[in-house]
This record gives C-alpha cells, structure tokens and sequence, in this order.
C-alpha cells in the first residue's frame, strides 16, 4: 500500500516551492508539515472556522478544503507572507497588536489573511462592513470587537501607508 | 520607557510572534514525529468482545498499534481521580484504552502510531472492533431512573450526593408570607477552544528522559501525573505548555488518555510521537459542561426579601468523574451572588450517563447558579409587581457587611467568605449605564412601531483566585534583562504581558526589559494551574513578591557599593538612586554583576566581579553565610481564601414578532475585580467572555440522541456565534481591591459568560411576557413557547 507522489508546483509567499504530495494531502497540511510554514492553523477540517484560511491567487480560501495537487501553480499567501516588506508586521498584524484583536492567536492567521484581501478591495469600511467582512471566521476568544476594531485600523494604517508613498 | 506599569492599558508582548504566524502550538512542533491516531468507541455503552487488526498491518507506514491487552502496571489501571471528595461516593475514572467495556461515543479502545496521521487514520479503519452492544443511559431522566446503570457497581448512577445548609431553610420558606417554586434548567455547551487538544513526547534513551509538550492549562501537574503512570523518576520528566490556541477549561483535566499514551508510547519505541486532536475529537473524546436541571423553592417578605431558599438540583456528570464534583459544588454555593438568603439548603445529585465527561467550562457551574438564583430574583418580582432591580437591591449585601460569611464550605474547602465588593454601587452603575429607568420609555416607542422589546438584568458574585498557591521566580539577568518565571500556564491571557507588568513595577525597570515564562517545567517545577479566575490573583501576587524580595536585594548590594544605606536608595528606570541625589546612582545590571562573585570573566560586565577585581571584606567569604549568588529570587502567594469579584450584566433584546428571531440591541457590564493590572487585557477577557455566554444562551447546545449520539459534532452544526451573533458589549467598571492580596486584585477570567443564559432569559421574558425557565432557548423554541402561551 504505498501511496502515488505527486510533483506540485506552488509559488508560496513569492517563493517557488516544489513539493511531492499524495493527491490526498490536503494543503493545510502541505504547507504546515511539507513545508513548515505553520502559521496557517487547522481548527476544525470542515472548512468552518476559516483558521486556515490562505490566499490563492490573492482570494481568500480555506486551505483545509483543498489538496495541494488541486493548486497547481498556484500563487498562495499565509499569514507568514502578510509581513511588511522588511520582515516587520505588516499593517493588519500590527492592527491587530493596537486593539487587543487578538487572544490565544489561533484564529489570529485566518483572520490576518481574510481582511488582508478584503480591505484591497475595501479601502475606507465602515465598522458595519468590517464586520461582515470577518464574518466567515470563528474566534472564541475575543467576541470578535477588537477584531472589528482592528480591521478599521488595518484600513487607516494602509490609508497612512499609501498616503506615504 | 517608565516604570509606571501596573494598571496601564499597554499592547500585549506576545502580539508580534502570534500575528506574524510564528507563535508555537502543540501541532506546529515535532515535524517528522511519528503521528498516533485513536480507535474509539461508535457506541454509547457497550462490551468489546474482539479487536481484529490483521488488515490494519498492511498499511504502509504502520509503526504500532495498541490495545488495552498492551498496558501493564499503572497504565492498566483506570486514570488518576484528581480532585476526591467525600460525597462523590462513587467516582470512576476511565481506563487510557477500554478494557472490555465503553462508556460513552469517542471512548479510546485502541492507538496507532504511524508515519503521518493520514496512515495513522488509514490503520484506524482497518482495524475491526467486535462490540456488544448495550442500552445506554441518556439524560438526566434515563439517569434518575436507573432502568440501566452505566457502572455496573453503581446500580442507581449516583456519583454523588450532597447537602450544604445554614439556617433550617424548608422550615423558613414553609413559614414565609410568600413562596414560590420554579424548575430551571440549562442545556450541555463545551468550552470548544479553536486549537484541540494535543501531545507531543520525546524520549532520550541515553539520557533516559522524557520532554512531553501538551496542549494543557496545568503542565506542572501533568509531569507529576505522568511520572506516576510512566514509572519514570519525576526529575528525568519535563512537561511545557507551548502556545495555547484556547482552553477555557476542558484543558484542565489531566491526564487525558491520549496524554499518558503519547508518551508511553514514545518511550516504548524510543521514536518522538504527536498527536493533535481533530475536531470531532474533540466533541466526543474530551468533555463538556453546563447540563443541570434545578428546582427552586423560595419564601419571602412583601419587599421581595429572601426568607429561605432551598434548592435542589441533578448534575449529568457524563461517564466519568475524573474532575470530581468541583461543578456542581460551584453551583451550589456561588449560587446566593451578591445576596443574603436567609437560610439556605443546597442539594444536588451528580449523575452518570453514557456521554463525554463534564468538567469546568469558563463560569464552571455558575452561568447555572446565576441562572437559579436571577431567575428567581424575577420571579419574585414578577409575584410582588415590583422593579427587578428594587428586589435584588433590598437582599444585597451591604458593603459595610463585609467579609460576608455564608457558612458554607466553597469548591476549595475552605470558608465561603466574600472579602469586599460594593453591590448597591454597582447596581447603579448598570442601571445608568443600560438607562434601565428610561427603558419603558423606549419599549412604549417601539410597541407603537411594531416591535417588541425586552430588558434584563443579572447580577453574579464569582469566587476567583482559588489556591493552594503559585510562585514565581525573577531574575535580574548581568545584561539587565529581567527574567521572571511562573509554573501556571497561558491560554490567550497575556501572561508575558500582565506579569511583565507587574515585575516591571515591583522591581523599577521598564516594562521592555522584562521577559516572562509560563507552563514550562525547566523553568519553574511547583505550579496550580490557569483556571478559575486565578492566574492574574495567584502568580501576579507571586510575581510581585518575588519581584520585591529582588528589588529588597539589589538595595542592600547598591548600599554597599553606594557607601550609604539601603533605606536612602530607591529603584526607577533600572537605575538604583540615592534619593535626592541622582547622580550617585548604579545600574540594575551592575548589581546583578557584583551579586555574583566570579572567578571566571565571559565578558566585559561579567569582569567588573572577578575576584582580583571585587571582594569583600579578607576575612569574610565571597559570599556571606546567610545570602546566595545572582540577583534573584523566588516567592510564593498562597491564600487563606478566594476572593470574591462581582459584576453584573443588562441586556436589551429586540424579539421578532413573526420569526421569534431574537436580537440583542445592547449588552451592558459593570465588573468589579479588584485592582487591574492591564484594562485592556481585562476588557478582552469581558468580551470574550460575553460571547460564550451569548453563545451559550442563544445558539451552543450537545444534542445527543436516545442511543447517545451526538448528534452535531461538528461546527456545522454546533453552533458558536460568529461576528454577526455577538453584540458590541458596553463596559464599566468598579475597583474595589481585595483586602486579601498585596495587590489588591481578583479574577476576570469567568465573569464575562456567567450571567449570559440569566440575563437573556430575562431580557427575552420581559419581551414576550411569559416567563423562560430553560436555557438556550432557539427561535423555533420560542416561537413554540409563544403558541403555548396562546393556548
């Protein structure tokens, strides 16, 4: 009973990864295990809790639900990849670190790459729209207020960022 | 950079690893570690006649699979009871794997050990376990019945049985002008943290030790444990607790199965072996909380003044008694909240079922207690016709009544004394704050628009900070980092940040220079636990008399290379000062270096304390007979008692007069606990906290069939709330220190879901106009309750 491997192309964070997988191996596991980027969490493994929630090809989806064979050439961000450009926190991390959005932290990644994607198309939300936008992700820590702070933050440190440039 | 620390909102220091994706749970350790998987139980109750494993072996990548037949010595015998008590008369505690019988769905019956966890669980499905069914024992009524007993030597499933009275109450409530009697009753939840459980153990076979990492809320705890069951010497066993995702109390419980396995395992084939729990796992395999059904009865005067209050409840304790009976025990005492009974009885039954073990979930039998008590609170002002707040107001007890004792024995054994708290002020204070005298104002306004409104108010007193004790262990590094160790673990509270805090303030340095450790036995062996609100009362106060004791010593040594006396010295910004005269003045580091007498330098500070270079008097030894090397120290907080915090919460719902869709238009809290060592962190534990009891009141609940199903094992279908469930929470606050500790502080931990399923009830009677005496309540349920009440 052993089982087929798979050559699986991924460009990971702007890396190009080559990983040899079962088709069965799910890319939660492929990236946290094969590759060791273990900021991407697994929280339920039925595509619930959105902990490991990672951005393919810039949209948000459930990294739990998918095999990595399936993504193939794939661009995928994790929450690894959602620093500043210069290995510091990147505006959402940080947004998070100034209004307590955070707790025990292991939503915390699912979260950081949700709103990452979704204030690119959002730029100015209103507290309302923040939060719809984490409505997809569970945290049972928080009770979710600072993290609807938080995306507003976000949203005001990339506002200031951009303003910068 | 200030010294000024304690009390102030600062970020949390541990943000920056966790948001970056570099924090470090259980699962994110020991890659290339063999992964376990478990065989367990589809039935309820049941005897295994046979477990068949020859077509699991084909499985490439099999290491090892183990059944009962495989444990020897302790490991054969049932798992430690941790907490005994005389009225739990009939504990029983499970075996790691079945040994002939199950108990309930998700009981382990065998472990494999694999290449990787998708082998593992290949091996897992191959493996055929020939059960006999039996019938199972379901719910509290099948329990009370006993028709089927789910231990054999336990024919009527009674785990245990006790009274606490003070005063004769049935005799007071039999002769007060008023009474009533009500049954309440509040459904299974489960603490449900993100991150499951989870074990990973290496063995050095040369070094003959064992290092285990687990997903646990108490790992001092677990190294004694699992040196008791491994047979290993308790030196030659280290246990950390790594990052934490969420515990709220189910990872309390210890030594789990799977805990003692891993390990057992590991040393066995001399390979490292994980395990991280999956969801479903964790619904059927670790525990849950809550499910109690009280009666009440009650005498009282026309103000509504309690006479006597007798009430009687039955605790489904699931198929196991591993934690005691430390739930329902909470319940019964916590239950009286901020109020004088009058004379008061307690009675409870705690009862076996064929379902998931019940231990502490945050609140931990008080979200029940408040429940009981505030729903009778609004009975009896429902019975008089007079304001909820007017009643509660006229049994409160009064500040000036402080320490309050109720004469009852509380969950730590000891008195149940309240040391402070100011009721009537905060009573105000949330009235103010929800604007409960304006409130018939608003609900007139929406009636005239079609809506229907409600308003609720519950008040809860929790006993925090529960011993025996905590230490803590600060050291003033030559570099001038301060390190500060402490044996409970964290779970999302901010302990690298709170106990920074506080050292920073005891000791005089900046809050940036101090590094804090928790949950890790290399670093500090004696240890509790986080739970029950103690972390902050037990290890803060630890922290901070280990933090003073250094401070005390680094004085004394800068005296002496001040040439003045310690009394004229003081600390600040890490520089120790002659008051008054700032310029004579030495580094905190610098005294770390003369605290230590050297002969070997291994750097430019560690120079200055070479024995050519400093040395006491000829005739005195480097180091004198009484003192010790290193500026450092360890101290120990240890309590006569918990002390008591208090809030209370008001809720204004908005019920749909259609869908009976309920929607909660405001959520206020006024929380009283003590002296805050950070707000912000204190805040976050209120919110969270609110949305488990949002959670619990509204949508959580296990529902288990006759045959002991559970039925919704999954987030599908148990239903935690989301950013759209949970209200924006309004907070205020009250400091009213605790005479009890050097810094004056109590529990947050609970106090956020506590009063949840009281307070809704409340609100949403007050909405509808019938009275809620079960909890959650569903829209359909409502909706149902509400064609009841039209006949």
């Amino acid at each position: 009973m052993n089982e087929v491997l798979h050559e699986t192309h991924l460009v990971v964070n702007g890396v190009p990864r080559t990983v040899s997988v079962p088709a069965r191996r799910l890319l939660s596991d492929c990236l946290r295990h094969d590759l060791g980027l273990t900021g991407t969490h697994v929280g339920c493994e039925h595509g619930v809790c959105g902990a490991c929630t990672v951005l393919v090809d810039g949209r948000p989806m459930r990294s739990c639900l998918l095999f990595a064979v399936g993504v193939e050439g794939a661009e995928i961000t994790t929450v690894e990849g959602c620093r500043a450009a210069g290995g510091g926190l990147g505006p959402v991390q940080q947004a998070f670190q100034d209004c307590h959005g955070l707790q025990c932290g292991f939503c915390t990644p699912g979260f950081v790459t949700t709103i990452t994607a979704w204030l690119a198309e959002h730029p100015d939300p209103t507290e309302e729209q923040a939060r719809q936008a984490i409505g997809g992700n569970l945290c049972r820590c928080t009770g979710y207020q600072n993290i609807v702070a938080s995306v507003l933050r976000a949203a005001e440190l990339i506002r200031e960022q951009e303003a910068a440039r | 950079m200030t010294t000024r620390t304690m009390g102030e909102p600062i970020p949390r220091r541990e943000d920056p690893r966790l948001v970056a994706g570099d924090g470090r749970y259980l699962d994110d350790l020991g890659r290339g570690a063999l992964a376990a998987a478990f065989v367990r139980s589809p039935h309820a109750a049941a005897r295994v006649v046979d477990v068949d494993v020859s077509r699991a072996l084909e499985v490439d990548g099999l290491v090892a699979i183990y059944t009962y037949e495989d444990l020897e010595g302790p490991m054969a015998e049932p798992l430690p009871l941790l907490i005994p008590h005389p009225r739990l008369h009939a504990g029983r505690t499970a075996y790691p794997l079945a040994n002939g019988v199950v108990r309930h769905v998700g009981e382990p019956v065998a472990m494999v050990v694999a290449r990787d966890r998708y082998l593992a669980e290949d091996a897992c499905e191959r493996i055929a376990v020939a059960y006999e069914p039996l019938a199972p024992v379901v719910g509290l009524d099948a329990a009370v019945a006993a028709e089927r007993a789910v231990h054999d030597d336990v024919p009527d499933n009674v785990a245990a049985h006790m009274v606490q009275e003070h005063g004769d109450a049935r005799a007071a409530v039999a002769a007060a002008p008023h009474r009533l009697e009500l049954d309440l009753s509040i459904e299974r939840s489960a603490s449900m943290p993100l991150e499951g459980r989870g074990v990973y153990a290496r063995w050095d076979a040369a070094d003959r030790s064992l290092r285990v990492y687990s997903s646990t809320q108490t790992s001092t705890s677990v190294r004694f444990a699992l040196a008791v069951k491994l047979g290993v010497p308790v030196d030659r066993v280290e246990v950390v607790a790594p990052d934490v995702g969420g515990g709220f109390g189910v990872k309390i419980v210890h030594p789990w199965p799977e805990e003692v396995l891993v390990p057992w395992a590991a040393i066995r084939l001399g390979r490292e072996v994980k395990w991280a729990e999956d969801r479903r796992e964790h619904f059927v395999a670790s525990a849950h909380e809550r499910g109690q059904r009280h009666h009440v009865s009650v005498g009282f005067d026309d103000d509504g003044r309690l006479l006597g209050l007798d009430v009687e409840f039955l605790h489904d304790n699931g198929a196991y008694t591993p934690y005691g009976i430390i739930v329902p025990i909470i319940t019964a005492t916590q239950l009286l909240g901020p109020y004088k009974p009058g004379a008061y009885r307690a009675e409870f039954r705690s009862l076996y079922t064929n379902t998931v073990i019940v231990t502490p979930y945050r609140g931990a039998g008080r979200p029940q207690a408040a429940f009981a008590m505030e729903r009778t609170m609004d009975a009896i002002a429902a019975y008089l016709h007079r304001d909820r707040a007017e009643v509660r107001s006229a049994n409160f007890i009064q500040p000036s009544e402080m320490p309050y004792d109720h004469h009852l024995t509380f969950q730590d054994g000891r008195p149940l004394v309240y040391d402070s708290g100011d009721y009537p002020a905060t009573l105000d204070k949330i009235k103010k704050l929800v604007g409960w005298d304006e409130f018939e104002a608003f609900r007139e306004e929406a009636r005239a628009a079609g809506r229907r409104v409600g308003i609720g108010l519950a008040c809860y007193v929790e006993g925090t900070g529960v011993g025996p004790y905590e230490g803590a262990h600060v050291r003033v590094e030559t570099n001038g980092t301060v390190v500060v160790a402490t044996g409970l673990t964290t779970q999302g509270q901010g302990h690298e940040t709170a106990f920074a805090q506080v050292a920073a303030e005891a000791l005089g340095v900046p809050v940036e220079r101090v590094t804090v450790v928790t949950g890790d036995t290399r670093r500090f062996k004696y240890a509790v636990g986080t739970f029950a609100s103690r972390a902050a009362v037990m290890s803060g106060n630890a922290v901070a008399l280990a933090a003073g004791k250094v401070r005390a010593k680094a004085l004394r040594i800068a005296a002496e290379a001040l040439e003045t006396d310690p009394d004229d010295l003081e600390v600040a910004d890490g520089m120790v000062r002659v008051k008054g005269a700032p310029e004579r003045e030495i580094a905190l580091e610098t005294v770390a270096v003369l605290a230590n007498p050297l002969r070997y330098a291994f750097d430019e500070q560690t120079k200055l304390a070479t024995q050519f270079v400093v040395g006491r008097g000829a005739e005195d030894p480097p180091v004198a007979e009484d003192d010790e090397p290193g500026l450092e120290a360890t101290d120990w907080y240890s309590p006569v008692r918990s002390t008591f915090a208090n809030g209370m919460h008001a809720v204004v719902v908005e019920t749909d007069p259609e869908t009976a869709e309920v929607r909660i238009l405001r959520y206020c809290v006024v929380h009283d606990c003590g002296r805050l060592i950070n707000p912000r962190i204190v805040e976050g534990q209120i919110h969270g906290g609110v949305a488990q009891g949002v959670g619990g009141a509204l949508y959580e609940r296990m529902v288990y069939d006759e045959n002991g199903q559970l039925l919704n094992a999954s987030f599908m279908d148990f239903l935690m709330p989301y950013a759209s469930e949970v209200p924006k929470v309004e907070t205020d606050h009250l400091e009213t220190p605790s005479p009890l500790n050097p810094l004056g502080i109590k529990g947050a931990g609970e106090a956020g879901t506590i009063p949840g399923a009281a307070v809704l009830a409340a609100a949403i009677s007050d909405a509808e106009g019938f009275f809620i005496d079960t909890m959650p309540i569903s829209p359909s349920e409502l909706w149902a309750l509400r064609e009841k009440e039209d006949g």
